[in-house]
Order: structure tokens, then sequence, then C-alpha cells
């Protein structure tokens, strides 16, 4: 019997003993969640004109203020809350690419002088799509500020998922990170209808997937007796021989896992929600969650189930496998081009995955720059979207990008920039992340899962070279959208990700040296 | 044994190489319009500016002993991952300086003569920005000392190859034909990133030195295995079969361009991968055989379609296609053949590039038409495009003392040491070389006038004649200063080996039945179309002559061999996607009948097929877990 | 496996007992089929409103219910707090605190965007 039920189960001889916190570890956790209830508090009591400004400035004030902590934790290696937390080199990298993405989105999300009528989200989220109360909420300019307390329990739980060392914790971290994201997605201004439904399906498949990650999660612990990865990991050493159990345990606990970094086959949800949650909102959650997912994913792997690697690993090949083809050949066909983007995000997991099958620190520190990179070019992307526009909105049909390049030369260059590094041309971040994950797998035996991989990134070229091609080569026609210049909100994180697009991939040795500092996850 | 000098003196200036005109095409590319009055002078500055460089470094080279004439020089680490080391790192030896030379001094003439020929585009200085983006890409390419860097010029000469070839967007054939080769080049980069993985995996290093060291301790499995796929990379990029059908189309870009990139230096580059790769090619016998079956398969393909087209730039691009199956054909003979394969490779760049420059010439006259079924009789009008395109006629046939009288028959000489088949083979298609290039001067320079009614045929401006006039000098004296005064075959020695092998027939022989075979083709095409009147219309043809008008082929092949199932697999799987979840769904929701009716009218749309595919999913990952840890 | 048979032996009683009943009901029970029978069930009486348009309810139903639950399992998480208390001394009194203020902060959010009134 573990120390954990004793205590539990004994007549309550044993004396309660004090939890020992390291509050400053968490310092970047309890800022967040600090501004978030503040946030929540300023929705109650501050006036609607005001509240606006009071929550940018608290929102970028408590991501700023947590970047900073996080950097100065730098080298840290411990775990606290009895085992809970586990702040060590890969938590603070994921801490920190999560704030910086975090702050880009929500630079996004602050524009308001590309949309004529306001900002991305509808102004009253409960008012009914095309009603007259909808109408009069736009004409009096109304904002909904709740979207900052959303982003910061979004943010909040996205840390602590990355950061949770026993299944409970990332349980609780999952749905923190989750409720708001639901939310978001279904808050958009245009296209209400498929907001809203994209929001409901989102929370709907979100739900049941936690459910798999919970009834997994109950699965290990009957087994170990404990929540523990940790633990798990070490009945799993002492109890070798034991099966089923053990292998439901992981398996749905992977399916939770995996539906969050949209593999193969727990996708389906990717282009709907993609398509119809609000442009910055995508960008925000195509990036971070990514982040979050694999970081909780990888500390599964290779702390609590690291032992058991000659089990998963084949089940893993194949999602891996799987991810990256359907990714790359169902996005060809796309016209849509976020939904174009949701498929290639799934066929990007797929490769990361290929990082991850790895299985060893190189797999590991490939796989958090892969995570590093592709979150920079992905918000860029979903930047440049909400910028390129007709009299309807945000312009997603392919077919209005035609000759793009020769209205607006130096956004369809920025554009091309990411396409370019999503599909891996050397010069780009993608182009390093993509060879880092190959070189990793190839190190580990696992060359005809490159194989596959390199074949699936010939096809993903062609639908990223694609829209180049549309921009640059084809003549501008009556449809074709014009691109709004947004405030310096939008600039500031559109430069922000190209500059770091390009600098990943001519000088990525800097990054790599964190990595590699950064060492693997504590046990 | 060669030894690694440190890039001191002139030396240190290996960046600027590059440096200078890619500084030149960013300045154009960021400066837009407003650089339209004197950006042009600027890239052609740089470029002949780095030819300076370059002739300076060759000069100093030769001071050298030839041991000493490696020079590399590392700017910093690239990529260091774990065991992995890629240092941005320059390695400038006897190869990479003549193909420094090639590049810079033919581009430089080439960007003189842009000068004229796109005076009238609108975006001009977008043109000479490609322009110089492609010599910066291609010196990278030529002078990395590491297969991972040369990947990056290899693709930065591809993405300068696509822009330039599209570069009149507003032509629908030309979008589609920069699409084609952009797709096809990525299919030999398949090979290239599947070389470079192989070669880590094997040798734990991607650079020259590293690789080249240690390669004949590898399995010769292994060695097969990276040199068939350094073969495809080098197929897809210089245009060899089965990959070569994008190089046609590619004529659509300007003809500076084709003359620069399709015909002297980019295509080249799979002859120097090749020639380069001479450590792995010498022991990988399979793949080194392949090469020269490659080789002289297109020898043939090129030959066919340059004798059928009537369009004067793509019967070129035939040529083109033709003579560097010759060189590909040499550089798979071994060290009996790199040299000869580069030396083929010199000449052919100059004398090819006089060539296109020369179309290019006539086309300018002619209002921009193509068909040599409406010119004829240019020799009057356009004499010293007709003098220089004569060099190239009489150099590109090999008759001596033409530049490619010496470096062709080398090649077929040392083919003939190979086998007699080989140098058969090689020896016919020297006749069809003859053949075309005859129909072709014939049909635009000599015979009736056949224009059309508003043309005007008149010389070009001085700007453009004066690189037609060098490039017309060096295709008549190149050859004979390579071999004679510059030693082409010890200079290149020391680093792609040569060794003289027995041929069975003696050299007078061979140069005896190629000449032969020269002249039947020259008579022939003289036959037919001097003594006969050339109609416009092109008439019906023989089935051998209707197949090379549609390049053998070469893209029906194409599209039922990739196209096709990658498009259907697409298209299958969204239909999948869609349908077919769906379908189950329904399909079962009969089973279960009314009960279900009411519920599924309060259903969302498609968020249960999501959720039974989750399901699905979930037992497969379960079984899968229960199965392998039960195993 | 042994200690698991049980279990599923119970689960397959447990369900072999429902199949069984519906389908006995299903079976033998006389089919009369009225409006009521196919409203939704609430106890017997009408439910209101009457949904409008095909099936939509005020969303204050679903407010009210969720403040319910919120505040519910507030006073279940009082209770073996409250138990325990002597053991977890000032460490659960600070740490319960908190754990209230949090759900204040919701209560108040809830007041100032007049959640709590009806109309």
């Amino acid at each position: 019997m573990s120390p954990l039920l004793a205590s539990v189960g004994a007549e309550t001889e044993t004396a309660f003993t004090m939890p020992s916190i390291n509050y400053y570890a968490i310092a970047p956790i309890l800022i967040l969640f600090g501004a978030a209830v503040v946030s929540v508090l300023v929705e109650a009591f501050v006036p609607q004109r005001g509240r606006r400004p009071v929550q940018l400035v608290i929102v970028v004030g408590s991501i700023v203020a947590a970047l900073a902590v996080t950097i100065d934790l730098r080298g840290t290696r411990l775990v606290t809350g009895e085992g809970a937390i586990a702040v060590d080199g890969p938590t603070l990298l994921m801490w920190g690419a999560l704030l910086v993405i975090g702050l880009l989105g929500a630079l996004l999300m602050a524009e308001r002088s590309i949309d004529p009528l306001g900002d991305a989200f509808a102004p009253r989220a409960s008012a009914l799509p095309g009603s007259e109360d909808e109408q009069e909420f736009t004409r009096r300019g109304f904002l909904q500020t709740e979207v900052w307390p959303f982003l910061l329990f979004a943010l909040t739980g996205m840390l602590v998922f990355v950061a949770s060392n026993d299944l409970l914790v990332m349980f609780v971290a999952l749905e923190v990170m989750s409720l708001p994201l639901y939310l978001l997605a279904g808050m958009a201004r245009r296209r209400r209808l498929l907001s809203q439904e994209a929001a409901l399906k989102y929370f709907l498949l979100g739900a049941f997937s936690s459910a798999f990650f919970l009834y997994g999660a109950a699965m290990l612990y009957g087994f170990s007796g404990s929540v523990s990865l940790v633990a798990i990991s070490d009945t799993l050493s002492a109890k070798t021989g034991e099966g089923s159990l053990v292998a439901i345990g992981i398996a749905l606990l992977m399916v939770g896992l995996l539906f969050k970094v949209a593999a193969v086959p727990f996708h389906q949800w990717t282009p709907d929600v993609y398509q119809g949650a609000p442009t910055p909102v995508t960008g925000f959650m195509a990036a971070t969650v990514k982040i979050a997912a694999f970081g909780a994913l990888l500390r599964v792997l290779y702390v609590s189930l690291g032992g058991l690697r000659w089990d998963w690993e084949p089940m893993l090949w194949i999602i891996a496998a799987l991810t990256m083809l359907v990714g790359s050949v169902v996005a060809i066909t796309q016209t849509d081009i976020k939904r174009m983007l949701a498929y290639s995000s799934i066929a990007q997991a797929g490769f990361i995955l290929v990082g991850v099958v790895a299985a060893s620190p190189q797999g590991l520190a490939s796989a958090l720059f892969y995570l590093v990179a592709y979150a920079f070019t992905t918000i860029g992307t979903f930047a440049v979207i909400t910028m390129v526009r007709d009299a309807s909105g945000e312009a997603t049909h392919l077919s209005k990008w035609a000759g793009l390049g020769k209205k607006s030369p130096v956004v369809a260059a920025v554009f091309s920039l990411f396409m370019l590094s999503l599909a891996g041309i050397p010069l780009t971040s993608g182009f390093v992340g993509k060879f880092g994950v190959f070189a990793a797998a190839i190190d580990s035996g696992n060359t005809w899962l490159v194989i596959v991989g390199v074949v699936a990134s010939v096809i993903a070229a062609f639908f990223y070279v694609r829209v180049i091609v549309l921009m640059y080569f084809s003549d501008p026609t009556p449809d074709t959208a014009s691109v709004v210049i947004p405030s310096a909100f939008t600039t500031i994180a559109l430069t922000a990700s190209a500059v770091m697009t390009i600098a990943l991939g001519v000088f990525p040795q800097w990054l790599l040296d964190i990595i590699t500092q950064a060492g693997v996850f504590i046990r | 044994m060669t030894e690694l000098m440190p890039a001191e003196g002139v030396f240190s200036l290996i960046w600027l190489l590059i440096a200078l005109p890619l500084a030149g095409a960013a300045v154009l590319l960021v400066g837009g319009r407003r650089t339209n009055a004197w950006g042009p002078l600027l890239g052609v500055l740089t470029v002949s500016a780095s030819a300076v460089l370059g002739i300076v470094m060759l000069l100093q080279m030769m001071q050298n002993s030839p041991e000493q004439r490696t020079f590399d020089q590392t700017l910093f680490s690239w990529v260091f991952v774990g065991g992995f080391q890629a240092d941005m790192a320059f390695q400038l030896d006897q190869l990479s300086m003549v193909f420094v030379l090639l590049i810079t001094i033919v581009g430089a003439l080439i960007h003189v003569y842009s000068l004229g020929y796109m005076s009238h585009d609108r975006d001009k200085r977008k043109f000479f920005g490609y322009l110089n983006l492609f010599v910066a890409a291609m010196l990278i390419l030529v002078l990395a000392n590491n297969y991972l860097l040369l990947y990056v010029g290899w693709e930065g000469v591809g993405l300068a190859s696509y822009l330039l070839i599209g570069f009149w967007q507003h032509k629908p054939s030309a979008a589609a034909a920069a699409k084609k080769a952009f797709v096809i080049n990525r299919i030999g980069d398949v090979g290239m990133s599947l070389a470079i993985m192989l070669m880590f995996v094997t040798f734990g290093t991607v650079s020259f030195q590293g690789v080249f060291g240690v390669a004949d301790q590898a399995s010769e499995g292994t060695l097969n295995a990276i040199g068939l796929l350094l073969l495809l990379a080098a197929c897809g990029k210089s245009a060899q079969f089965p990959l070569q059908a994008w190089l046609l189309d590619a004529m659509e870009g300007p003809t500076p361009v084709s003359a620069l990139i399709h015909a002297a230096t980019m295509v080249t580059a799979g002859v120097y991968l090749i020639a380069r790769s001479n450590a792995i090619f010498d022991v990988a016998t399979v793949a080194a055989t392949t090469v020269v079956v490659v080789g002289v398969v297109t020898v043939f393909i090129g030959a066919i379609i340059g004798s059928a087209k009537d369009d004067i730039k793509k019967s070129l691009a035939g040529s083109t296609m033709s003579q560097i199956g010759y060189m590909i054909a040499a550089a798979g003979l071994g060290p009996i053949g790199y040299v000869f394969a580069i030396f083929h490779l010199l000449t052919h760049g100059v004398f090819k590039a006089g060539l296109f420059l020369g179309a290019g010439s006539v086309m300018h006259g002619m209002n921009d038409n193509v068909d040599m079924r409406r010119y004829g009789a240019l020799r009057k009008v356009m004499i010293v495009t007709y003098v220089t395109f004569a060099a190239g006629w009489l150099s590109i046939m090999g008759i001596p003392p033409f530049s490619g009288f010496f470096s062709k028959d080398e090649i077929i000489h040392a083919a003939f040491e190979q086998s007699v088949l080989t140098g058969v083979l090689l020896i016919i298609g020297a006749g069809v070389t003859g053949f075309y290039m005859t129909r072709m001067f014939i049909m635009t320079f000599l015979g009736k006038a056949r224009w059309e009614d508003d043309v005007h045929p008149h010389e070009s401006p001085k700007v453009m004649t004066v690189p037609l006039v060098l490039l017309a000098i060096g295709s008549l004296f190149l050859g004979m200063a390579l071999l004679y005064w510059g030693n082409i075959e010890t200079w290149l020695e020391p680093v792609v080996g040569y060794e003289a092998g027995e041929s069975p027939i003696s050299t007078t022989a061979s140069i005896a039945l190629s000449l032969l075979a020269v002249g039947l083709g020259v008579l022939v095409a003289y036959l037919m179309y001097q003594r006969r009147a050339v109609p416009i219309e092109a008439p019906h043809g023989s089935w051998l002559t209707r197949a090379a008008r549609n390049e053998l082929y070469g893209n029906e092949v194409n599209d039922v061999l990739v196209v096709q199932p990658t498009y259907y697999t697409s298209r299958w799987l969204v239909w999948f996607d869609n349908k077919g979840v769906d379908g189950f769904v329904n399909g079962s929701a009969a089973f279960v009948g009314g009960l279900s009716g009411r519920m599924r009218r309060y259903q969302t749309g498609f968020a249960r097929s999501y959720a039974l595919s989750m399901v699905g999913g979930a037992v497969l990952v379960v079984l899968a877990l229960v199965l392998v840890r039960a195993s | 496996m042994n200690v698991y048979t049980p279990i599923l032996v119970l689960g397959l009683l447990a369900f072999g007992f429902a199949a069984f009943s519906v389908a006995a009901a299903t079976v033998t029970g006389p089919k009369r089929y009225n409006r009521a029978k196919y409203d939704a069930y609430e106890c017997g009486i009408e439910p209101t409103p009457q949904p409008i348009g095909g099936g939509r309810f005020p969303v204050k139903y679903y407010l009210t219910a969720m403040l319910f639950i919120v505040f519910d399992i507030e006073i279940v998480f009082l209770y073996p707090w409250a138990v325990a208390f002597d053991q977890l001394a000032l460490f659960g009194l600070i740490e319960m605190f908190l754990f209230i203020i949090t759900v204040l902060v919701v209560y108040a959010y809830v007041w100032r965007r007049r959640g709590l009134e009806w109309d």
C-alpha cells in the first residue's frame, strides 16, 4: 500500500503534515491565476467603457511579470507541492514559450482597427445571431471584454499542464486550459453560427476526450495505487508481469492527450474548430495548445512510461505515420485557408510525434525545438489571415487570395515566409525543426518513419507552395481580398513571429543551446 | 593527398564571392520600384565584381603547388545538435574554382546582355534581383564544404529558377511551367535529403572531408543506395531521364534565364554533384553504371526531341538535355571520365550560352516569335548574330578546332575505354546532334525568308551583341586553351582523380568515326531543309516525329506515375472523411430504427461521427497496446 | 484476473436486468401514444414555457441550475474540512479561506452582471 493511501486509510492516527510548497518556483502560475481572478472582478465592478484598457494592462502586465520570473527561475530543477508540480528545464522552456506566444496572441486579440465594427469578438455572445439585440449591441459599440479572463485562465491551465507531475493535477489543468478555449471559440463577431457550432463541437468532443483521460488515469491508479507519475513508473518496473490493466490505462490516457494534439484518428474536430473560431483565437490556441499538450504527453511518456517504451512505441509509430499522411493529403483539396491550415497543423503534429517516438533525450530536444518554431510561425500565419479581408469580413476562401502578391507585396511575402517555414524549406525555422526530429528518429532506428515523414512533407510542400503560387502567379480578380492595415498590436505580433521564423532558421544555435541546457524531465 | 589550407590572404574573401550578389539581390528585391533606374546596373556590377574576385583567386591558386590548392573557410557553426554538426563553411578547390569562374563570368555576360534584352520590361529590377539571387545560390552550391550547405544552395537555385521561369507570370503557360519545374525538382530533392540522412547515419558526418575520408569503409550496398539517391537528385536538377519533362516548359522564362540557368549553370549542378561525390561513386559500382545508362538514354531523348521541335528555344532545350547526358555518362565512367565531364560542362556552358543568347537576339528581331518555320534567310540582316551562332553551331557538333570538339571527343574516347557499346551509342548521338543543329541553323539563317508580314528583322543593340561575340570567341578557343594551356586533367586530378584507360580503338579512329557521324547528320539535314523548301505549316510527320514533338510523352508518364495517384488518394480520403464515416453511422442508425429517429433530430450535424471515430480509434489503441503487451 | 470476476459478473447482471426490464415493457405494455407522452418529463406538469420554434429554452434555467451546483459543491467541500478541522489547523483555514474567496469572486461577478435577477 502506498504512503498516500496509508495516510487516508488509517484512522487519522498519523498527524497531518503541512505540504511544503516552493512558492517562488510556481510564481508564474500564481501570478497568472491571481491576474485572472482580478480580471473577473474588473468585469464585475469597472464600468463598461473602462474595462478594455484596464484588462489590457492586467493581461500584458501579468504575462510579462510571469515571464520575468520564469527567466529568473532558469536552472531550477525541483519537485514541489508534495510531488504534484515539477519545475525543471523542459517545464521552464515551455513556460517561456507559452508566455511569449500568449502575449502575441493577446496582442492579436486586442486588435480593434482591422474590422470596421470593432474587434474580432461578438459584442454579446449571448445575443441570438442576426437578432435585433445583436444589431443594437453592435451599433452601441459594445466590446466583449470577458475574453481577457478567459485568456488568462487558459494560459494558467497550460502552465500547470506542462508542469504537472501527477495525473490528477494534470486532469485539473487540462480542464482549466480547455474550458475557456471552448468559450473563446464560440465568440466570433462574424459568421456567428459557424463559430457557435465550432464551440459546441469542441466542447462535446473535448469533454469526451477528457473522460477517456480520466478513465485511463483511474486504471493506472488502480494498478499502482498512486496518481504520481514517478510512483506509477516505480510500480511498473516492480511489477513487470502484469498486463492488460496497465495497457488499457496507458491507451486511454494517450487517447485523451492525442486528442489535444490533434493526432489521427482523434483529429476530426480540428478543421471545424479552426475554421469557426475567431481567427486571433485560432492562432492563439493552435500555437499554445500544441505546446501544452505535447509537453504533457512528453512528460507522461518519458517520466512515467519510459520503462514501457517497447509497448507504446508501435502504437505511436502508426499514429505518427497516419497523422502525417492524412493531414498532408487531405489538406491538398481544401479551399478554405483556415481549414487548410487546420489539416496542416494535424500534419505538423505528426512530425512532432516522430520526435516524441524517438524516446531519447535527442528526441525530446528536437520536439521542443519544433514546438517553439511551429508556434511562432503559426501565430504569424493567423495574424496575416486576420488582415486579409473583403466586405463580409475575413476572406478565407483561397480563390480570394489570387493575385494578392500584386496588391500587397509585403504581406504576401511575409505569408510566403510562413508557408515556406511550415513546408520546411532551408533557412526557415521549419527546416531546422524537421531536420531535428528526423535526425532523432533515425538515431533511434525509426528510419521507415522518417521515410514516411519525408514523403508526407513533400506532399505538404505542394499545398503550402500552392498558396504562394496563387498569390504571386495569378492575376487579381474583382473578388480578390485586400489587406487592411492593422494597428500596432497586430504589427508587433506579426513582426515578432516573422523575425523568429527567420532567426530560428538561420541562427538556430542559441535556442538549441538553451534546449540542451534545459536537459531532460526531472524524476 | 591534398592538404586543407586555411583561407588566408585573398582567400579570406571567399564569403564575399557569395555576399556580393546576395547583397545585390537584397537591395533590388527590398528596394522595390525605387531601384528601377539604377538597379539593373547594380546587378551587373555585383556579379562582375565577383567575377574579378574569382579571377584574382584563380591566379593566386595557381601560385600554390597542386596539393595545396584546397582552401577551407568556416564562418560559424550553423547547426550543432547532439552528434550532428554542420558548419556555415566554404571549400574552394580546383573543382569549385572552375565553377566559380563559369558562373560569375558567363553570369556577368548574361547580366550585360539582359540590360538590352529586358530594357523595356516594367519589372526589370526584379529580374536582375532574381538573377543575382540565382548567382549567389549557385555559388553557395559549389562552394559549400558539406552536403547540408550544398542542399541550401541546391534549393536556392531551385527557387530562383522557379521565380525566373514564372517571371512573365501574366502568361498562364509560364506560371504552369514554373510550378511544374518546382514539383518535378521536389522529387529529386527527396533523393537529396534521403541521401544526406543516409550519409549521416552511415558516416556520422555530412562534410565532404569527413564523408570522403571514410567512404570506402561503408558497405557497398549502402554506398550504392547513397549513389542512387544522389543520382535521383541529379536527375531532377539536370533534367535527366526520367525527370526531364520540366526543362522544355522552362523555356517559358526570358531567354537570358534559359541561357544562364537552363543551359550553362544550374542544370549542370547534377554533374557537379556526381563529380564532387566521386569517392562514393568510385566504390558504388551499381550506382555508377546506372549513371552511365541514365546519361546515354538522355543523350538520345534530348537529341530526338531537339530534332523535332520547331520552337527554337525548345529545340535548344532538347539539345541541352542531350549534352548534359554526355556529361552525366562521362561522370558515370569513373576516374577516366570525371575530368572530361567537367571539361565538357565548361565548354558547353560557354557555347550553349552563346547559342541561347543568339536565339534571344533572333527573337528580339522577330517580335518574340519562336517558330523556326517563320524564320529563314536571317544571315543578311543579323550578321553578328549569324556569325556568332555559327561558332556555337560548329562547337556543339564537335568540329575541330572549336571547343566542343575537344571535350566531346574526350568523352567518346573515354566511353570506348569502358565499353564499345557506350562509345558507339555516343557516336550515334553525335550524329543526331549534327542533324538537329544543322536543321536549326539552316531553318533560321539560310534558305528563303518565311517571315510573318509585319516583321522587320534587325540586328540587336551593342549591349547584346558584345556578349555574343565574347561567347563566340570562347566557343572557338576555350577548348584548346583548357586542354593545352590549362592542362585540365592535371588541374582537376587532385580533386576528382584521373587515370587514362586502355582504349580498344585509337584516338584518331574515334575522332574519325565521330566526325563521320556528324558529317552524315549534317548531310541529311542539308538535304532535307536546304535543298527542299521548308513548309510554314509543320507536316504531319512519322510517329517518331510526332512522339518527339510531344516530348516523347514524358508528361504523360509523369502524370500516370505521380500526379494521378496523389490526386486520387487525396480525393478518396476526403470522400472517406465526409461520406465513409458518416455513411457508416447512418448505416448503423438504420438498424436501430425508429428509436434513434427522434433523438437524431436533436443531434448537431457531424459531432457524433467525430465521437464515433474517436471511440473507434480508442478501441484500436487499446487493442494495440493490450496485444503488444500480451505478446 | 480473479479479483475482477465478481465485478464483471455484477456488471453483467445489472446490464441484463436493465435490458430485461426495457424489453419486457416493450413487449407486454400497451402502446397508446398521446401528446403528453411525447412531452418532456417534468413531474406530470405542463413543461413551461413551451419551446419556441422547435426547442429553445430560456438560458436562465441553465444559469440557475449551474449556480445551484456551484454553491452546492462549495458546501460539500466544507464538510470534510469541518470534520478534520483540528488536524488541518491554520493551513487548512487559510486554504479554505482562499477557496471561499475564489467562489466569492464568482458570486460577485454573477451579482454585478445581474445573473441573480430573473428578468
